[in-house]
C-alpha cells in the first residue's frame, strides 16, 4: 500500500471527490504595480508562534493567527501527518517565504512587506461557514487596515 | 487557501496562491493560482534554496499581470514525492545497554535538538510533550509492543496522536540539522520511518494496536495513512 501523501493518483482522487464551497460572485481586483504595492502572507498551515494560542487537534473554531513581520519562532500546527513536514523542519520559507520577501523589498521588486502576517488551519469542516462569514472578512479587513496590497496564500 | 482568496477579493484585496492541487483551485474558480507540482507541504518546493523560491515567487507575482481571472498557471518545474535522495544522518552509537535502543537513541541525539533549536529559535515539538519528555515516551510505546494495554500505559485517545506527532517532529528537526545541504522531498519521514529506533518502535507500537483490535481511530494517526 503506499503513503496516502506521496501517492500523487489518490491525492487526486481525493481532491476530485471533495465538497468545496460555491461562491456566486468571482471577484477579481487589480492589484497597482507590483514594486509599489505592499504584500502580506497568509498561510493556511496554521502556524503559530512560541507561546501563542496556537491550533489544537480537531481545531474547527478557525480563529488565525496573527504574527509580526520580525517573527520567526513559529510552530508548524497543520498537525496531520500525511504531508511532508521536513520541508518546514528545514526551512520555514518553504511554507512562509517570509525571508524571501525582505530580500525582494530590498531590491525593489516589491513595494514593501506588510507588518502583520495571518495563519488559518487549513482541515476544516466543509461548511467554512465561520471563515466565510466571520474570521476570513475580518481578517482582510485587519490588512486592508494595513495598507496591504496583495495576498500571498500559502498552505501545506 | 482558494475559499480565502475568494474572500479577501471580494473585500477588495488581490491574491495569488499557491496550490499543490489544482483540481481544487479550478474547481473553486480561484481568482489567480500558480499551480505548484510540489509535494504537500511544500509550497515553495525546496528548502533551503533561495534561487528556486525566488523563481516560484516571480511565477506567483507574475499572474497579478494578468486582466482578468480566473487563471491557475502551472510552474514549469515538478518534485516528485519519490526517488529522493535518502538522508544521510549519522546515528549515535548505543549509550547504555540497559536501556530500549530506541530510548537510548533519543537521549543521545537531544544535543543535537537543542543545537537545531539554538539555531534556528523554533520547533514544532510540543503539541503534547516536550523534547526532554521524548525518551519517556517511547517507553510507553515500548510497554504497548510488549503487551500492555495502550489505555494503562500512561496516554489517553487525545495524548497519543499528540506524542507521536511530537516524537516525528524532534526527529525530523534533528535530521535536518545533521544532514546539512538540500532535504529531499519526504526524506525526514522516510528516515524516521525506515531507520531510526524511535520510528520502528511507533510503527511496531500501531501494528501492535492493530491486531489486538484497538479503535482504528487511536493507532491510524501514528503513522503516515499507508505505512506498514
Amino acid at each position: 500500500m503506499s503513503i496516502f501523501g506521496k501517492d500523487e493518483v489518490a491525492v487526486q482522487k481525493f481532491s476530485e471527490s471533495l465538497p468545496l464551497p460555491k461562491f456566486d460572485v468571482d471577484s477579481f481586483n487589480r492589484p497597482k504595480a507590483l514594486h509599489l504595492a505592499k504584500v502580506a502572507i497568509v498561510t493556511t498551515a496554521a502556524l503559530y508562534r512560541e507561546g501563542g494560542d496556537g491550533f489544537t487537534l480537531g481545531d474547527s473554531d478557525y480563529h488565525y493567527e496573527t504574527f509580526s513581520r520580525a517573527s520567526r519562532d513559529l510552530k508548524l500546527g497543520h498537525h496531520s501527518v500525511n504531508f511532508d513536514r521536513g520541508g518546514f523542519a528545514a526551512d520555514i520559507n518553504v511554507v512562509y517565504p517570509i525571508d524571501r520577501l525582505e530580500e525582494l523589498r530590498e531590491e525593489g521588486v516589491i513595494g514593501d512587506v506588510a507588518d502583520s502576517h495571518y495563519s488559518f488551519a487549513g482541515n476544516q469542516p466543509a461548511t467554512l461557514s465561520e471563515i466565510r462569514l466571520d474570521s476570513g472578512p475580518c481578517c482582510a479587513r485587519d490588512m486592508i487596515k494595513e495598507a496591504v496590497d496583495i495576498v500571498l496564500l500559502t498552505g501545506t | 487557501m482558494c475559499t480565502l482568496a475568494h474572500i479577501f477579493e471580494a473585500e477588495g484585496l488581490s491574491t495569488v496562491v499557491l496550490t499543490p492541487i489544482r483540481t481544487i483551485a479550478e474547481r473553486m474558480r480561484v481568482p489567480r493560482a500558480l499551480y505548484t507540482p510540489f509535494p504537500l507541504g511544500r509550497s515553495l518546493g525546496k528548502p533551503r534554496d533561495k534561487t528556486f523560491q525566488y523563481k516560484v515567487l516571480k511565477a506567483a507575482f507574475c499572474l497579478l499581470e494578468a486582466p482578468r481571472g480566473p487563471i491557475i498557471t502551472e510552474f514549469p518545474v515538478r518534485i516528485s514525492s519519490d526517488n529522493t535522495e535518502p538522508l544521510l544522518c549519522t546515528l549515535p552509537p548505543r549509550m547504555d545497554i540497559n536501556v530500549h535502543p530506541a530510548v537510548d537513541e533519543a537521549k543521545a541525539l537531544k544535543a543535537a535538538y537543542d543545537r537545531a533549536y539554538k539555531q534556528t529559535k523554533r520547533t514544532s515539538v510540543g503539541m503534547q510533550i516536550g523534547a526532554e519528555e521524548v525518551p519517556a515516551a517511547l517507553e510507553k510505546f515500548l510497554q504497548i509492543v510488549e503487551g500492555a494495554d495502550w489505555s494503562i500505559v500512561g496516554f489517553s485517545a487525545e495524548s497519543i496522536y499528540g506524542t507521536a506527532h511530537d516524537i516525528r517532529s524532534y526527529y525530523e528537526e534533528i535530521s535536518c540539522e545533521l544532514a546539512r545541504g538540500v532535504i529531499g522531498s519526504w526524506a525526514t519521514e522516510e528516515w524516521f520511518y525506515d531507520s531510526t529506533e524511535a520510528g520502528q518502535l511507533i510503527l511496531c507500537a500501531r501494528r501492535t494496536m492493530r491486531q489486538k483490535d484497538v479503535a482504528q481511530s487511536i493507532w491510524f494517526g501514528l503513522a503516515p495513512a499507508g505505512r506498514e
